[in-house]
């Protein structure tokens, strides 16, 4: 199995008026072809961030001070602007948190997917309208054609997070990094959404960067964890190495939460 | 179930659809706009069709009882000028020489929509007969006609100048705001300088800078060139604003995440946000630029004789004579003054529409 993506020594700062508080040092982390890696944390422990240094959208006040990012052995440090915009939701996409937010609430469901589309692929205005049925019925959308015609405001939590899903899976990237992307939703539907995931991997064979901070997702997705705290990777290994034979007091402190 | 999804332009327009004040203001303006595309047809005169002998003529009669007390089609009498000793027009209606008026007449040689050639008016008097129904000018020429015509010009610079102003407005303010730091600081420090200088002066000072031997085409281009050029600062700003705070919204990352584009970004998810106000804006605006051009032209600054504009035809009413003996030429004055009510009141409504934070108090 071949490496897609290397994270180096990745040290990053939040730049404040006067003073400079580093919030990643040093972090390491590496996933594989076809692997689903966790990384899982507190919350304001900077994963999210993690997620946003791998596609260079860091807000402005955050600086990376060192490291380097290769996505399928490209350094992604060295990438042109423009480059990052072909990379982006086109090799890597993400799913973010909290779907309601995250599309634009004035664009029905459908364009909002078809604009990924539009972007990235050289189909026509027919082939796109299909697709994005198409792309909504492999999320397990029960009337896709309905849902395409839906503000996001008027789906449950659910649709919109298999419309994100969806949307985020859209152009064939190779690495899909989910940034919590359960934590909204309850027990019945995380079961099912996670569900999702585990065969949309499969069947497009995709690799992910699951961003969480419950232990009880990673067990049912992730191959490899990462568990990070106060800005270090404390402990990695194989899921099931973790799981039975956690070192770290906080990885235990996390396990007792599940 | 959930209903299929109302846009919220949809549902804002329901709620606009309600005031009746304003939809009757869009009925006025309507006609007012229909009147000036088919300005050609329903004006019994070319804008410059003058006679001399109707200096001035008062409105004319329209009669449809004839002398026999019959009802006929209507007809208006021959207009006979004479002068009381202090030299004042007096003008009397000669009841043997009638002129019936008719309808789909040939006449003055117009375009159709600016393309087809066509003599046909909608109505209009035989020669040697003369049809003044809201009166004539100082050199004779119809005001009706001339009020059309001149619509034209009036009624047009303010929607094109406004489409201008805000394509340039949106995209600059837009820019600015999403960009930052320098783009932002350079963009913002001009849009200061426009707006530091007082607009009237600004505006005479331009057009001074326009050639004179432009044709009253040019000068039309010209003029909307400069209210265009004065008028895109103040949007951008509040635009810029708008930008700023929407960039942060998480859709604008995620849209970013999807490796959208900069400019697609700003124009597909940071300016529709901003349409609500805009959209407003644009109604509040409109006003500003038919007043600017009424402006100039009453200064003689503006559209020149014979094409009319209604700040031209204004500009005849400068007289304390004028007015009191001839009170018809103030008419361009009552039609500027419709169309600016009417904008400003649908305006308020969209605002009240699209807008429900911003509802002005009182209103229910």
């Amino acid at each position: 199995m071949s490496e897609l993506l290397r994270i180096e020594n990745l040290s990053i700062d939040i730049q404040g008026a006067d003073s400079r508080k580093s919030l990643i040092k040093g972090l390491n982390l590496s996933v594989d072809d076809l692997q689903t890696v966790a990384l899982v944390g507190g919350s304001g422990g900077g994963k999210t961030t993690v997620g946003l240094a791998i596609l260079q959208l860091l807000a402005p006040a955050m600086k990376i001070s060192e490291g380097n990012i290769f996505f399928s052995g490209k350094n992604l440090f060295e990438c042109s602007q423009k480059q990052m915009q072909e990379i982006r939701g086109n090799d890597i996409s993400m799913v973010f948190q909290e779907p309601l937010s995250a599309f634009n609430p004035v664009f029905r469901i459908g364009s909002q997917i078809a604009e990924v589309l539009q972007i990235h692929t050289d189909l026509n205005r027919k082939q796109i309208k299909n697709r994005v049925l198409e792309l909504l019925d492999l999320s397990e959308v029960s009337d896709p054609k309905r849902v395409a015609s839906y503000y996001p405001h008027q789906l449950s939590g659910g649709l919109r997070q298999r419309a994100m899903i969806a949307q985020a899976i859209a152009a064939n990237p190779k690495l899909v990094i989910a940034d919590e992307p359960t934590s909204n939703l309850d027990v019945t539907i995380q079961a099912r959404i996670l569900a999702l995931f585990k065969k949309i991997r499969k069947e497009l064979n995709i690799s992910m960067l699951l961003i969480t901070h419950d232990l009880g997702v990673v067990k049912f997705l992730a191959d490899r964890v990462f568990i990070l705290n106060e800005g270090r990777v404390i402990e990695s290994g194989a899921t099931n190495t973790i799981f039975e034979n956690p070192k770290e007091s906080f990885t235990k402190k996390l396990m007792e939460l599940i | 179930m959930i209903k299929k999804g109302l846009s919220p332009f949809q549902m804002a327009m329901a709620t606009f659809r309600k005031n009746r004040l304003a939809i009757a203001c869009v009925g006025i303006l309507a006609v007012l706009y229909g009147s000036a595309i088919f300005a050609g047809f329903l004006s019994p005169y070319s804008y410059d069709n003058e006679n001399r002998e109707f200096s001035y003529c008062p409105p004319m009669k329209v009669h449809v009882i004839d002398s026999d007390r019959k009802l006929t089609r209507p007809y208006v009498n021959q207009m006979n000028l004479s002068f009381d000793k202090f030299h004042k027009r007096i003008y009397t209606e000669d009841k043997t020489k009638s002129f019936p008026i008719h309808f789909f007449i040939k006449g003055d040689s117009y375009k159709v929509i600016g393309l087809v050639p066509s003599t046909r008016h909608f109505f209009g008097v035989k020669v040697p007969g003369r049809l003044h129904l809201w009166g004539a000018d100082s050199r004779g020429r119809d005001l009706l006609s001339r009020l059309l015509w001149g619509a034209r010009i009036s009624l047009s610079i303010g929607l094109i100048g406004v489409s201008i102003s805000f394509f340039f407005g949106l995209l600059i303010g837009g820019i600015s705001g999403y960009y930052g730091g320098k783009i932002d600081n350079l963009i913002m420090r001009m849009c200061e300088m426009i707006m530091m200088i007082p607009g009237f002066y600004l505006m005479l000072a331009l057009r001074a800078a326009v050639p004179t031997e432009f044709n009253s085409l040019q000068v039309y281009i010209a003029i909307i060139v400069i209210f265009s050029f004065i008028g895109w600062a103040s949007l951008a700003r509040v635009i810029r604003g708008m930008a700023i705070s929407l960039k942060q919204r998480e859709y604008v990352l995620a849209a970013k995440a999807l490796g959208v584009s900069d400019i697609k970004i700003i124009t597909t998810h940071i300016l529709p946000h901003t349409i609500s106000y805009s959209i407003v804006a644009v109604m509040l605006s409109i006003p500003g630029y038919i007043m600017g051009e009424s402006a100039l032209s009453f200064l003689g600054l503006g559209i020149q004789d014979p094409y009319a504009s209604w700040g031209n035809l204004l500009s005849e009413a400068m007289g304390i004579i004028q007015i009191k003996f001839s009170p018809w030429i103030l008419l361009p004055g009552f039609f500027i003054f419709l169309t600016i009510i009417c904008f400003n009141i649908i305006g308020d409504a969209l605002r009240d529409a699209l807008d429900p934070t911003l509802k002005s108090e009182g209103q229910s």
